[in-house]
């Protein structure tokens, strides 16, 4: 008999008697192990849970996910669409990343993106007839300076005056895409395109080089650089050590003389030049061309990218990857009727999980049977 | 022997890599008042949240009452009359007394507020708990806070208190208070558990003291059996250096001087009323005063972390400029800030990257790409110098002990080899031991001729390391002097603002 000086207590749920109980304990350190074991843990749930939508809406899951996973990477087209997709993925979840890092929360990769695309296809519009070897670097240099600027926007409020980042990055979204809209429906539409809203197609020095026989362009090797550059900038140089304390501690960063204004404008630059690069590789590697809706929410997706990649380098790469295949998939199986939103939901329900089971990562889920009668 | 109200037997808790109790027992009578003397990190806290639930023994058996007992949460332990006052109090501030006292009682949606204000005040008259049910917690002072935090566990009935360094946040009056009211509940029939590693608080309040050391039990002794200096072996397991002489360090240049200081705190209102000192080389400047008297904020302005309002600071013989720790840093300036983890140290990274903090613009690691291997074998030796205990170089620094952080946060600020080092509570919260080392390691400083500006609140400490001490109240010094011609009673009126001396020592 438990000798609890409350018998009275019966408020539990599980009310008299013996049950198992569940409780949670912190862990000192947080768990490694669950680290890793969360997010795959996460991508089966979110799976399942797709699965119960799908089975709801009259389809069978297991055929669905199967098919999608062939479309992914089935064949050798389908494995290269894959990667085309992830590029654009990569270059912005590597541009968010930074940010994340030192608490900007800059959701403006979209904008970014949008700018990227607008400044490189300015280059290549207005500039038709230069060679590729000049043409190129001048299409990535204003991708990448549009997509800057798109972050110096907000940055700069936010380090003068503590302008909230979130609402200002998101709004600039907005005016970015309504931008390129304006102008490929209107002053930059193709005389010959049908009335289509988007512009005429770029010349072909204006193009990526590409993989024999497939579409995946240079673009994914920006973004390995990319990767790598970001990865020695934030473990082995002093402006990436002042932008771990910064994000870690500001406090102690302005205790150690660190100027956090300028690297908040130094960071959103850096943030929004690697999401304008990834717009203009979609122009310069894919469309070849300016067009309304050039990003299917590539910016957005880069957000749940570089949370569920921890914000770490060489886990955006294969994370995006992951997505890359979760789009194409979801492309494959739409001939078979499937909703479109289908992947936006499972994408979704993967962060859904994810930031759920982070609580695994930081506390003890203990079993114990309750002492009763 | 009665059998005792609480005892808990061969308490066992394991953290991983670390054994927090081993065999702990303890055992408390009704009408007691029972000490839990350790340093930190000798697994008091730790005892006491497996007492309250919070943690669940890897062994070890609890009775109450001789009969035995299974926490499975804090509320178990609540309802069984074991309650605690946590170092951090527990209340919402925008709430009134009352409301606080009742939230988390049970009994459905209707809540009678006016009968429980009246229950409060009963119950406050009884114990002597002087407190406005009314009061919001805001603007109570932090004794009065506490009174709120026993009063919440009068009223559910606990029979066992648990109190954790209860007197940190206290004056004097408001401590011998408590003690009274410590007194009053024991003679009720409670247990009363207090944590300390004070022992002029335990040879105040306590009728028996348990020492801990190192997870475990070293003693269960009566307080008239013991003595103040029994109880310190006992704690540290040697003997402490109770009073070490200064060694004569000859005074050098000036380092430091402060002209009509005056600065803003966070509400905006003058914290710093035109402050003037000066600091030499070698030689050790103590501040004394109540905490919140403008002393922070002299601190971070020396430090260029607040704007200062006027005045100037003038470091050997360079004014600093306004506001620039980056300058204030370049001048030799070193700085303990209060508060360790969050300003001095970044919790979540390891003791690399801390280390690192001043010292990563150095151009010997490299020019452009910083050697990581020259910064772990830099931050090793740092470490083993001085004997900073750790599971790693690498391991985030939030899981060290208050002694070791402060050991790293010295290790860095003094191998920058400054002129001048502003230590604030340097020895606030640690044990014996590391106030000891941290003591030792400021007067090597003074014999190495760095001009040190110390800000405390503890007089013998002050006594113990400064060479003169000033008395900060409401933003202004009250008076500085020798401390070899300083008294107690002096410093205290000053400290307490009834008394004004003419500055010229």
């Amino acid at each position: 008999m438990p000798a609890t000086a409350a018998p009275q207590n019966t408020s539990r749920s599980s009310g008299p008697g013996s049950g198992p109980v569940l409780t949670w304990e912190k862990r000192l350190e947080p768990s490694r192990l669950m680290a890793v074991v969360v997010p795959v843990i996460s991508v089966i749930l979110a799976l399942a849970v797709g699965a119960i939508f799908l089975s709801a809406t009259g389809f069978q899951p297991l055929k669905v996910y199967q098919s999608m996973l062939n479309g992914a990477v089935g064949s050798k087209y389908g494995i290269s669409e894959t990667i085309v997709k992830a590029i654009p993925l990569m270059l912005a979840g590597l541009g968010v990343s930074v940010a994340f890092r030192m608490l900007l929360w800059n959701i403006g990769a979209e904008g970014q993106f949008y700018m990227g695309a607008f400044g490189a296809s300015w280059v290549a519009l207005t500039f038709p007839h230069l060679p590729a070897y000049i043409m190129l670097p001048a299409m990535f240099l204003a991708g990448g300076l549009m997509g800057a600027l798109w972050g110096l926007l907000p940055a700069l409020p936010r380090a003068k005056w503590g302008v909230n980042e979130v609402i200002t990055t998101l709004m600039l979204n907005y005016v970015a895409i309504l931008w390129v809209d304006y102008l490929v429906y209107g002053p930059w539409k193709d005389p010959r395109g049908f009335n289509f809203p988007l512009t005429a197609p770029f010349s072909d020095a204006a193009s990526l080089p590409t993989i024999a026989g497939t579409r995946v362009h240079v673009g994914l090797i920006f973004a390995l650089v990319a990767a790598v550059l970001l990865a020695i900038i934030l473990w082995r140089t002093r402006w990436g050590y002042e932008i771990r304390i910064i994000g870690e501690s500001a406090r102690a960063a302005r205790y150690a003389g660190m100027n956090i204004e300028r690297n908040i404008i130094l960071v959103m630059l850096l943030s929004g030049a690697l999401a304008g690069l990834a717009g203009m590789s979609e122009v310069a590697g894919i469309t070849h061309r300016l067009q309304h809706g050039i990003s299917p929410g590539y910016g957005y997706t880069a957000i749940i990218i570089a949370w569920l990649a921890k914000l770490h380098p060489a886990t955006i790469i294969l994370v995006s990857l992951l997505f890359g295949g979760l789009i194409v998939g979801g492309y494959s199986v739409q001939t078979s009727g499937v909703p479109a939103a289908t992947v936006s939901m499972l994408q979704g329900a993967i962060l859904f999980f994810v930031l759920g089971g982070e609580i695994l990562t930081r506390y003890r889920l203990h079993f114990g049977r309750k002492e009763g009668k | 022997m009665a059998v005792p109200l609480v005892e808990m037997r061969g308490i066992t808790k394991v953290f991983p890599g670390v054994v927090a109790n081993e065999g702990v027992n303890l055992a408390v009578h009704a009408g007691e008042i029972h000490a839990l003397l350790g340093e930190n990190g000798a697994g008091k806290s730790t005892l006491m949240s497996v007492l309250t639930g919070l943690y669940r023994p890897d062994g070890g058996e609890i009775y109450l009452d001789g009969r035995r007992v299974n926490f499975r949460s804090p509320r178990d332990a609540i309802e069984a009359g074991i309650g605690m006052v946590h170092q951090h109090f527990r209340l919402v501030a925008p709430f009134t007394v009352t409301e606080n006292v009742a939230l988390g009682l049970k009994g459905g949606l209707k809540l009678n507020i006016n009968r429980l204000a009246g229950e409060i005040a009963a119950l406050s008259k009884e114990y002597g708990l002087q407190v406005d049910p009314q009061a919001r917690i805001w603007q109570l002072s932090v004794g009065e806070q506490q009174r709120v935090e026993i009063i919440k566990l009068l009223y559910r009935k606990a029979r066992v208190l648990i109190l954790d360094e209860p007197t940190a946040v206290l004056t004097p009056q408001e401590a011998r208070d408590l003690y009274r009211t410590l007194k009053r509940m024991a003679a009720q029939g409670c247990a009363v558990i207090f944590i300390t590693h004070k022992l002029q608080e335990v040879m105040d309040a306590a009728d028996t003291i348990t020492i801990l050391r190192g997870g475990r039990t070293v003693a269960t002794v009566k307080k008239g059996d013991t003595s103040e200096k029994e109880l310190a072996r006992m704690m540290v397991g040697r003997e402490i250096a109770w009073q070490e002489d200064k060694p004569v360090v000859k005074k050098g240049e000036k380092v430091l001087e402060i002209k009509d200081l005056k600065a803003f705190n966070d509400k905006g209102l003058l914290a710093l009323r035109g402050i003037n000192l000066e600091v030499f080389a070698g030689e050790i400047l103590g501040i004394a005063g109540v905490a919140g008297n403008g002393q922070r904020e002299l601190a971070e302005v020396i430090a260029g972390l607040r704007p200062c309002q006027g005045g100037t600071i003038t470091v050997s013989g360079k004014k600093l400029g306004q506001c620039d720790p980056c300058r204030v840093i370049q001048a030799g300036v070193g700085y303990i800030p209060e508060d360790r983890l969050g300003t001095g140290l970044v919790p979540n990274l390891g003791a690399v990257d801390n280390l690192l903090l001043k010292e990563y613009r150095h151009p010997r690691w490299g020019r452009t790409l910083m050697s990581r291997k020259a910064a772990r074998q830099w931050a090793g030796e740092l470490v083993e110098h001085f004997k900073v205990k750790m599971a790693g170089l690498d391991a985030p620094v939030k899981m060290m002990s208050g002694g070791n952080l402060q050991r790293l946060l010295l290790a860095r600020e003094i191998s920058s080899r400054p002129r001048l080092l502003v230590a604030v509570y340097p020895a606030r919260g640690l044990d014996v031991g590391a106030t000891e080392t941290v003591h030792r390691l400021l007067l090597e400083q003074r014999a190495a001729g760095t001009a040190i500006l110390l800000i405390s609140e503890d007089l013998e400490e002050l006594f113990r390391l400064a060479d003169r001490i000033a008395v900060m109240y409401e933003g202004q010094i009250m008076g500085l002097m020798a401390t070899e011609k300083a008294s107690v009673e002096e410093l205290g009126l000053m400290m307490a603002g009834s008394k004004r001396m003419e500055v010229g020592a």
